[in-house]
């Protein structure tokens, strides 16, 4: 709901207001009613943490290792780029099934056109951007202007596209990739300062980054202040805000221990910036989530839905392809397995995230949220050798956990 | 006779609203007894009182059925009795049969297990006692509207009848099906079933009615005797009152150019093309002007309304819309805004808001860009604008993230006109403005209409509340199964001339 809310650990500080047992003082009284309001953003977030200190202690602190936590972004990158787009379709009031196959088809194109055509990778890469935009298109052309059911229509290219990959590999594994083409998902940012031990580039990166959110959030709150709409108590800005920086030079600071941002950390924290600042403070995200609140109501008020449904999918595809780039660079190899299953990974990371079924709900920064909470558990669970059998389950029982706590939380509030 | 259903002093309140307030109604065993008044009258929630949908406990008073007291909790148990209601909406499954839909829920079966030959035989006994020549195997979607209308019969004899209430039964039927089932209740008469009737078309009840109950604002006004044969004009009477009190906010209109012109729109269904929902309708509205349209609910106005704001009803619409003597281009909602348009819409909840999302988000839907810097929104000036428009009108809420969904009905309204009148257009169509609000907040609209025109804009009111169109319009036109049927200065009408209106262009029709 509010703007530039990224990460945080708010809920630590309820805790201690709590434990401190003094809320007669006004500014804690405040914070914690306006947290209660807000429990839904900040739940997730309470989650995520709650889940990495599970795992951070139950891994004798692998979890948190700066090589682990690396890995962590890179075996993530592509459900979190995915999890972006699908947000957007989901606010719509759509659903997308078919991204799963489309991250594969887009990964066999790349191979066939890179290492069977020895097409030039940066040309190739593109056409592939190209190709999942106009596969989204096609796709939310009869959801949107033919009213046929997203469900359908994605279900139906699902199996399309799930096919063409196997047709465009002849069944076969493709590759290597050239080692450039590679480098969006395996590589770092180099240090240009050259630290020995430490990647100081990338520290300072986020260092200015972290600072930068801490800019925008107090520019936006003086913003308010001045308009008379903060509605967020003082103590709880500072707070949140402070936790927000620590939090985010903490991780830099991981990851620079070991070998740096990797590239597509980078390639994900432009997305997540974008398509907050598109789906919160831009006219075009206002009319997204009106369509999705109440499409005869926005439609009544001037918003073109259905070209803004079709954008929504074409949109969706791309960042699909993206992420089918970024998966078959990660690989090394296009296979015809590729994606399979992801769109269940993604769509469960944007309702962990607190998306409504029922479009017009939910945001960037959960759906993200939602998709490290999947990602951690994955991560974790096998670090502790969990046996995939079991990890589906405990996967399905945290979905489900999400999902009532929302509707419950929406009832109490009624 | 006697009396078959006595309902005593019956008193239902909702939330700031009395919908009925010591109601009597005392029906004959044997006689069709017809109840009318005008929408919102209390028809609807004193059949809903009898049929248990309200149960008993949430409304004060007595019903007697067959001289014993009832105490329904469900409209299953006012069932067993034999009290059963058809809906102006019918419920059945389209794509079932008729034979099914007959015995929904009171299947013919055999330890779960469906007897299709005894569905099909009972159902067949059932649709020739109505009169309705039909497999009991034929889809329901296959009938016409009538037909379906008898098997909403059949299925009420199933369940063994002995009152039966018809809401609005020839609303949606031609001429000849209203005849077919206007003689099925007499038929039912000669048997022994007794009914209830509620209709609008007064000619159907001198024709068929034994009595007539008059409801006007939730009170029985009158019981009227048709053997001592009554005239649609004493009807009428009751049915409107009189007396328009200080309910609406003086004004001195200031009439200047023509703002609107609309020739010759027809505007088809968009299910059933063959039905014309508007028909012909030319009208003008002027600068500072408040123009109102009266009719009945289904005469077509607001089919005509969104019709004409970007084609946001029907197919087919033809005709021309002209705004400030220019042919205008009003073919997608966001042409109709840019050409000054604006509709308010009767149902709020459906067409109006977003109802999950803040005040601060909803007031600026239809006109987004004004808060943007290009594509960029301006959160502080979106605030700023939602704050205005809450202290402009008067909205009642914790601030302005409150989300629409809790607000009351007269707030939630005041946010949709805040949004319209954010769009800043200069002909503004409101479709029943105050339905389902309270009398304080009625006036705050009234209000913001009499300034609206006195700022020089051109107002259209749709309304089915009579005495309202009569407090705040300057002329009216009186629409009627998507015609316009008469027009008239506001000084000059009266709510008899406009139900005389309506009901001699039914019979004309007829």
């Amino acid at each position: 709901m509010t703007e530039t809310t990224a990460p945080g650990a708010e809920p630590s500080r309820a805790e201690r207001t709590r434990a401190d047992g003094q809320p007669a003082e006004s500014q804690l009284g405040g914070s914690l009613r306006y947290l209660r309001r807000h429990l839904r953003e900040f739940g997730i977030l309470f989650a995520l943490i709650v889940i990495m200190a599970f795992f951070q202690v139950a891994t004798d602190g692998i979890l948190l290792k700066p090589v682990n936590l690396t890995n962590l972004v890179l075996q993530n990158s592509y459900i979190v780029i995915m999890a972006i787009g699908m947000l957007l379709v989901i606010v719509c009031g759509h659903i997308d099934l078919s991204v799963g196959s489309v991250l594969g088809f887009i990964g066999a194109l790349a191979a066939v056109m890179i290492v069977q055509w020895e097409i030039p990778f940066l040309l190739a890469g593109l056409l592939c951007l190209i190709a999942g935009a106009l596969i989204g298109a096609a796709q939310g052309y009869w959801v949107a202007y033919f009213g046929i059911p997203s469900f359908i229509v994605t279900l139906a290219g699902m199996l399309v596209f799930k096919g063409l990959t196997l047709w465009a590999l002849a069944g076969q594994s493709v590759g290597p990739f050239p080692e450039a083409f590679r480098l969006i998902s395996s590589g770092f940012v180099p240090d240009l300062l050259g630290g020995e031990e430490l990647n100081l580039f990338s520290l300072l990166l986020v260092v200015a980054v972290a600072a930068a959110v801490l800019a925008i959030a107090v520019r936006t709150r003086r913003r308010q202040v001045a308009a008379g709409a903060a509605d967020e108590p003082l103590a709880f800005f500072v707070a949140k805000n402070l936790l927000i920086f620590a939090a985010l030079v903490w991780m830099g600071w991981l990851m620079a221990d070991f070998r740096g941002l990797p590239n597509v950390f980078i390639v994900m924290a432009l997305l997540i910036a974008i398509y907050s600042f598109v789906t919160s403070r831009t006219t075009v995200g206002r009319r997204i989530y009106a369509i999705g609140g109440n499409a005869k109501a926005a439609t009544l008020s001037g918003i073109n839905a259905k070209r803004l449904t079709f954008l929504t999918f074409a949109n969706m595809g791309m960042l699909a392809a993206l992420a089918g780039v970024v998966f078959a660079a990660r690989l090394n190899t296009a296979t015809p397995k590729a994606g399979l299953g992801f769109e269940l990974d993604v769509i469960a990371a944007v309702f962990i995230g607190g998306a409504s079924m029922s479009g017009g709900v939910g945001t960037v920064i959960g759906a993200v949220v939602g998709a490290f909470i999947m990602g951690v558990m994955n991560n974790g669970m096998s670090i502790l050798g969990i046996g995939i059998d079991w990890q589906q389950v405990i996967k399905g029982l945290v979905l489900l956990a999400a999902v009532i706590f929302d509707v419950m939380n929406k009832k109490k509030g009624a | 006779m006697a009396a078959i259903l006595e309902m005593q002093a019956i008193t239902k309140e909702f939330p700031g609203v009395k919908a009925l307030d010591g109601v009597t109604l005392a029906v004959e065993e044997g006689e069709i007894h017809a109840l009318v008044g005008e929408n919102g009258a209390g028809k609807s929630t004193l059949m809903k009182v009898l049929s248990g949908v309200y149960p008993h406990g949430s409304y004060s008073g007595r019903i007697l059925f067959d001289g014993q007291e009832k105490r329904f909790q469900a409209i299953a148990d006012s069932e067993r009795e034999g009290i059963v209601i058809i809906h102006q909406e019918l419920a059945l499954v389209p794509l079932l049969s008729v034979g099914e839909n007959i015995f929904l829920g009171n299947e013919r079966a055999r330890r779960g297990v469906i007897d299709w030959r005894e569905t099909n035989a009972r159902a067949a006994e059932l649709l020739a006692q109505v009169g309705l020549r039909e497999h009991p195997e034929t889809k329901v979607d296959d009938l016409g509207l009538g037909k379906q209308q008898l098997v909403e019969i059949a299925k009420a004899l199933s369940k063994n009848v002995r009152l039966l209430i018809l809401d609005e039964p020839t609303s949606s039927l031609n001429e000849q099906d209203s005849d077919k089932l206007l003689e099925l209740l007499a038929e039912f008469r000669r048997r022994g079933v007794t009914s209830i009737l509620i209709s609008h078309k007064l000619n159907e009840i001198s024709r068929v009615a034994d009595t007539v109950t008059v409801l006007r604002d939730g009170a029985a006004v009158a019981r009227l005797d048709c053997a001592d044969g009554i005239s649609e004009d004493e009807i009428i009477r009751h049915m409107v009152g009189r007396g328009l009190e200080d309910r609406y906010p003086p004004r001195s209109p200031r009439i200047g150019e023509v703002a609107m012109e609309v020739r010759d729109w027809t505007v088809r269904h968009p299910l059933h093309p063959e039905r014309k929902a508007v028909d012909r309708v030319g009208f003008h509205v002027r600068r500072g002007e408040v123009l109102g349209i009266a009719g009945l609910m289904g005469a077509g106005r607001t089919e005509l309304a969104m019709s004409l704001f970007g084609r946001s009803w029907g197919r087919d619409a033809t005709g021309e819309v002209l705004i400030d003597g220019a042919p205008a281009d009003t073919s997608t909602v966001a042409r109709a805004i840019r050409a000054g348009l604006a509709y308010v819409t009767e149902d709020r909840k459906t067409y109006g808001l977003v109802l999950d999302e803040s005040i601060r988000r909803n007031v600026p839907l239809a006109k987004l860009d004004s808060i943007a810097d290009g594509w960029r929104v301006d959160p502080a000036r979106e605030a700023a604008l939602a704050e205005r428009y809450r202290a402009r009108l008067n909205i009642k809420s914790a601030s302005i993230e409150q989300e629409c969904v809790n607000l009351s009905g007269g707030n939630q309204q005041k946010v949709v006109l805040s949004k319209w009148l954010h769009a800043d257009p200069e002909i503004l169509i409101l479709d029943e403005p105050t339905r389902g609000i309270d009398v304080g907040a009625k006036f705050e609209i009234y209000c913001v209409i009499r300034d609206l025109a006195a700022a020089g804009k051109a107002v259209v009111v749709i309304s089915s509340e009579l005495p309202e169109l009569l407090g705040i319009t300057d002329r009216l036109h009186v629409m009627n199964e998507g015609r316009f049927v008469a027009e008239m200065p506001t000084a000059e009408a009266s709510q008899e001339r406009i139900m005389a209106a309506i009901v001699k262009s039914s019979r004309e029709a007829a």
